[in-house]
């Protein structure tokens, strides 16, 4: 595909994020057009699709994502995502995503109370969202953790939920890295349209600098939805 | 105006855990942390119940997250400089607000 005419998929910059560039690349690689987008902006610029980075917003000051859920842009993420808008938090932005209300539960610091960074096995557990649709139900994959807060944490009845409804998108296997509760590696929203993990899919997208390349079907999903939506 | 912040009973609390297994290393036994924060407000003018309402929401909007934490609002008046009130109570301590989350 053409990254001059793939869907336009925006990447917020926050001051603190790490990996924004990383994402705007993987979009390119995958066949999207990748958009900067700003934490002070006041509009989307036409972009079909957001992806919320990883890093340390606002410096992780008060709690992961809690200030940065406030930046200008997110009125617009938030307004753009009930609106049905594909949207992507990964590690801070999966942070970020729960402090908005945009998806449930909270993350919290590692019960192993270490920085983790390792490959990560998982498990695909829906393929029903607009961005894990190019997985197979099931399948084993392999992504990079690094984060000292991905411990997911839910009330009872939110994970009754969330693993009734197929909300629960990827699990953590051969070994729980960090204490999320049932090995919650990703969510979703009812509607599939958000999502957010703790491993990094935009690190995993080239043999040069990652053991899989498990993350493009992230990627690859949403611009196949998009491109199909046109 | 101070807002003290808790991780709820149900959520884990690394960082207390790990206060709570120093201690115990240092001899101090039988003592178990759980770690929250506290954040003194400089609120200008009278507080008003509007006023105590409002900062209500701050915190329940900004300086807790009431999905793992609860959280508490208080008048908390400056100690006083003055020799006489040694004996007494450093801070006089008005409960005025409700416990959240």
């Amino acid at each position: 595909m053409d990254p001059s005419v793939g869907p336009r998929i925006g990447v917020v910059t926050f001051p603190g994020s790490l990996d924004d560039q990383d994402a705007l690349r993987a979009i390119r690689l995958c066949g999207g057009q990748p958009v900067p987008l700003w934490h002070g902006d006041d509009t989307l610029d036409d972009v079909r699709a957001v992806i919320l980075p990883g890093g340390f917003s606002y410096g992780d000051y008060l709690r992961c994502g809690a200030i940065s859920r406030f930046a200008p842009v997110m009125t617009e993420v938030i307004k753009a995502a009930h609106d049905g808008m594909p949207v992507l938090g990964i590690c801070n932005g999966f942070q970020i995503l729960c402090e908005a209300h945009l998806l449930p539960g909270a993350l919290i610091r590692n019960d192993v109370r270490v920085f983790v960074c390792k490959d990560q096995d998982l498990r695909v557990e829906s393929v029903d969202t607009t961005w894990t649709s190019d997985f197979t139900q099931g399948q084993g994959i392999t992504l990079v953790l690094k984060s000292g807060e991905g411990g997911y944490v839910a009330d009872e009845e939110t994970l009754r939920r969330l693993e009734g409804e197929g909300q629960v998108i990827f699990r953590y296997v051969n070994g729980n890295p960090n204490g999320s509760f049932n090995d919650i590696a990703g969510i979703c929203n009812e509607r599939g349209n958000v999502v957010g993990l703790m491993p990094h899919p935009e690190h995993n997208v080239d043999s040069l600098t990652g053991p899989t390349q498990d993350g493009r079907a992230i990627f690859s999903s949403v611009i196949n939805f998009l491109a199909a939506r046109v | 105006m101070v807002v003290d912040v808790m991780p709820k009973p149900e959520i884990l609390d690394p960082q207390g855990k790990a206060v709570t297994g120093a201690l115990a290393r240092l001899g101090f036994a039988g003592i178990s942390v759980r770690q929250g924060k506290r954040f003194e407000l400089d609120v200008i003018g009278e507080i008003t119940e509007d006023r105590l309402a409002e900062v209500h929401r701050a915190a329940e909007t900004l300086l807790a997250n009431t999905v793992i934490e609860t959280f508490n609002v208080r008048v908390e008046e400056a100690p006083e400089a003055s020799e006489e009130d040694d004996q007494a109570e450093s801070a006089e301590q008005t409960e005025l607000a409700t416990q959240a989350g």
